[in-house]
């Protein structure tokens, strides 16, 4: 759509440029497609008969399985993993290491992001509020997946001289499966998840945050090209992970919870204000869960955009967290698995939950009067509109039915998480990177170098089978990840054993 | 025979050689022992980026080196030549908390610490560290201009 408008509206020399560029991407989109398409389709295939693909079937029954093995573990341990993000149980001798708090925060800034605002204005318009019902449910569950995982990444992380650390699904596939004998199957598993993770890395935390950060900036200030915002995008970017300029992200990484705060508090505003519709707002989310409330897709529609915002949005299961969490100080990897749970809670049952309430309370979504039911829009495949806004600009009108200057707000939001989900996955990137090419500095720079490069592809093409591509490469990760979690669950039910029970005798003990 | 502990807060700047100069005066009529006690300041509140998350130890390691390298060791040289019995040890977390928790945990019967720094505008705001000794020290503290 930019590129129609921006081919029509350019005059001279700016024509023949767009003209070339749409012929670039139609060219790389051909290319691309043609050769992917195949195991796109095949990632994102659904059942047999209905619309819901089965990789989100493979984490919802993941994150089940876990639920289950560790006996409700994301319910029993929460009130532990408060006690430990609050640093009741730190050394002060450690004082000056990485805390608890701060591997979830940066564990968190990779996560929070568009989907939060965007995907669920897009699950609530097509499954109805009842989607939220099972987004919430799925995110519960999904911090079981989170636990495992992240115990795993601690567990095995590999630990060199000079302090540093490097951990994550890759070390702990080969090293974990290995010390089960499986050596040769956690090899290749590593070595596909950190190909999938280096695509999934330049796509989905790259190129299309760069795409989504650039339609949000022409949204405010009007079209132009959008080389420009990926040129300039990448020269933070670079200045960042390879000028060394921590500063900058440090920046961003102070704002990103503030933004989250000021995000949550609005919404409470707005919830509060409507207090009256509170009853009634929770009354649709629940009976919209299993009647559908008239929408078309029903009661199953209202599922599959429930567990699908919840698994796009906190990660549980694609491993990606492990590698954030794994460089934690503690001497008991578990502690790090019961901190991780609170990811998906505060990403999924909170944040998200806020954009739907504030979506349903506001009315944004056309009510027939006479039925009391949606209106359902035939030809946009959805509940009908304020103003027929769908995505980020939904959630900004919600926000904006309310608070009229919130939408400015959210514009910055959506760009700063958009840079902080940039910063993370250039991170998980590199580590996948370095894992199957060794490290060192050439190396280094080399993935790096070609991160910069895709900021700027992202922001300025339109790549649709690209983009596609390396979605699926991040739903790939669960598939390999999830595979080996099967295989190391039992070492995660030993180290939980042993931890509780020590924790129960006093051995393990608070220090304030 | 050491009796006293006095407990010095120390940056390591100029004003805290001058600080330090007098609870060495105030020792050596008094038969004190110094206990220095130089904090780098930290939050585990504090949000880092993944790569600074990778490196922390590392990093933590470098700063411990150049804080005992650079500041204490050439106190505490200063204070033994002196032929005061002296100590020294180096923290992580808020100045004031650590102070005051180190003056309780060594039995300290005074504190010095200089008046520097109170003069900006963040320390008018947020407080200086003599003025949060002030309220919260165990042992009477002085503070020196």
């Amino acid at each position: 759509m930019n590129f129609k408008s921006a081919f029509l509206a350019a005059p001279g020399l700016a024509f023949l440029a767009s003209a070339a560029q749409a012929s670039i991407d139609e060219t790389i989109n051909t290319a691309v497609g043609a050769a992917t398409g195949p195991f796109v389709s095949f990632i994102f295939s659904p059942f047999p008969g209905t619309s819901f693909p089965w990789i989100v079937m493979w984490l919802v029954i993941a994150a089940t399985i876990f639920t289950l093995y560790f006996g409700f573990i994301q319910f029993r341990a929460f009130p532990h993993s408060i006690a430990l993000v609050a640093g009741k149980y730190s050394d002060p001798n450690d004082a000056g290491e990485v805390s608890h708090f701060q591997a979830l925060a940066t564990a968190l800034s990779g996560t929070v992001g568009l989907g939060n605002i965007a995907g669920v204005a897009v699950a609530v318009s097509i499954g109805g509020p009842g989607a939220t019902f099972w987004m919430i449910l799925a995110g519960l569950m999904g911090m079981a997946s989170k636990f495992t995982e992240c115990t795993l990444g601690v567990k095995y992380r590999n630990e060199y001289e000079n302090g540093t650390v490097s951990g994550g699904p890759m070390y702990y596939l080969s090293k974990g499966l290995s010390a089960q004998g499986k050596a040769g199957l956690g090899k290749v598993l590593a070595i596909l998840f950190s190909i999938f993770c280096v695509l999934g890395s330049l796509g989905g935390g790259n190129m299309f945050q760069a795409n989504q950060a650039h339609a949000q900036i022409t949204n405010i200030v009007g079209d132009y090209p959008g080389w420009i915002t990926g040129v300039i995008f990448a020269a933070i970017v670079f200045a960042v992970i390879v000028g060394g300029l921590q500063s900058i992200a440090q920046v961003t990484e102070k704002i990103v919870p503030l933004m989250a705060v000021i995000y949550c508090g609005a919404a409470l505003i707005i919830i509060l204000m409507n207090i009256d519709k509170l009853g009634w707002a929770f009354g649709q989310i629940f009976s919209g869960a299993f009647t559908g409330l008239g929408i078309a897709g029903g009661l199953v529609g209202a599922l599959i955009q429930g567990f699908k915002r919840a698994a796009f949005s906190n990660e549980a299961g694609v491993g990606s967290a492990a590698i954030a969490h794994s460089a934690v100080k503690t001497k008991e990897p578990i502690t790090e698995g019961f901190v991780s749970l609170l990811e998906p809670f505060i990403d999924t049952v909170v944040i998200c939950t806020m954009t739907a309430l504030v979506i349903v309370i506001t009315g944004v979504m056309t009510i027939d009067p006479d039925t009391g039911l949606y209106v359902w829009d035939e030809a946009a495949g959805r509940i009908a509109t304020v103003d027929n806004a769908s995505g980020v600009a939904l959630t900004s009108a919600a926000f904006g039915s309310t608070i009229s200057w919130f939408p400015f707000i959210l514009a910055i939001a959506v760009i700063l998480f958009a840079f902080s989900t940039m910063i993370s996955w250039s991170y998980y990137g590199l580590k996948a990177w370095t894992y199957m090419f060794g490290e060192g500095k050439s190396k280094e720079l080399t993935f790096k170098v070609i991160f910069c490069i895709f900021v700027v592809i992202g922001a300025a093409m339109n790549l649709g089978p690209v983009i596609d591509f390396s979605d699926a490469a991040i739903f790939a990760m669960a598939l390999v990840n999830i595979f080996g979690l099967y295989f190391l669950m039992p070492i995660v039910k030993a180290e939980l054993t042993s931890y509780l029970s020590r924790l129960k005798s006093g051995e393990i003990k608070k220090f304030a | 025979m050491t009796t006293e502990t006095y407990v010095v807060a120390y940056e390591g700047d100029d004003d805290d050689s001058k600080t330090l100069d007098y609870a060495m005066a105030s020792a050596k009529k008094a038969g004190a022992k110094i206990y220095l006690v130089h904090i780098l300041e930290w939050s585990p509140y504090s949000f880092l980026t993944p790569t600074e998350i990778e490196e922390r130890t590392m990093r933590r390691k470098e700063e411990l080196a150049r804080a005992k390298e650079v500041i204490i060791d050439p106190a505490l040289a200063k204070v033994t030549a002196a032929g005061l019995e002296a100590e020294g040890v180096i923290k992580y977390g808020s100045v004031v908390e650590l102070v005051a928790e180190t003056a309780t945990s060594v039995g300290a019967s005074m504190i010095f610490v200089g008046r520097s720094g109170s003069n900006s505008i963040s320390s008018r705001v947020f407080g200086s560290v003599p003025l949060g000794l002030a309220q919260i020290a165990p042992v009477p503290t002085v503070i020196v201009p």
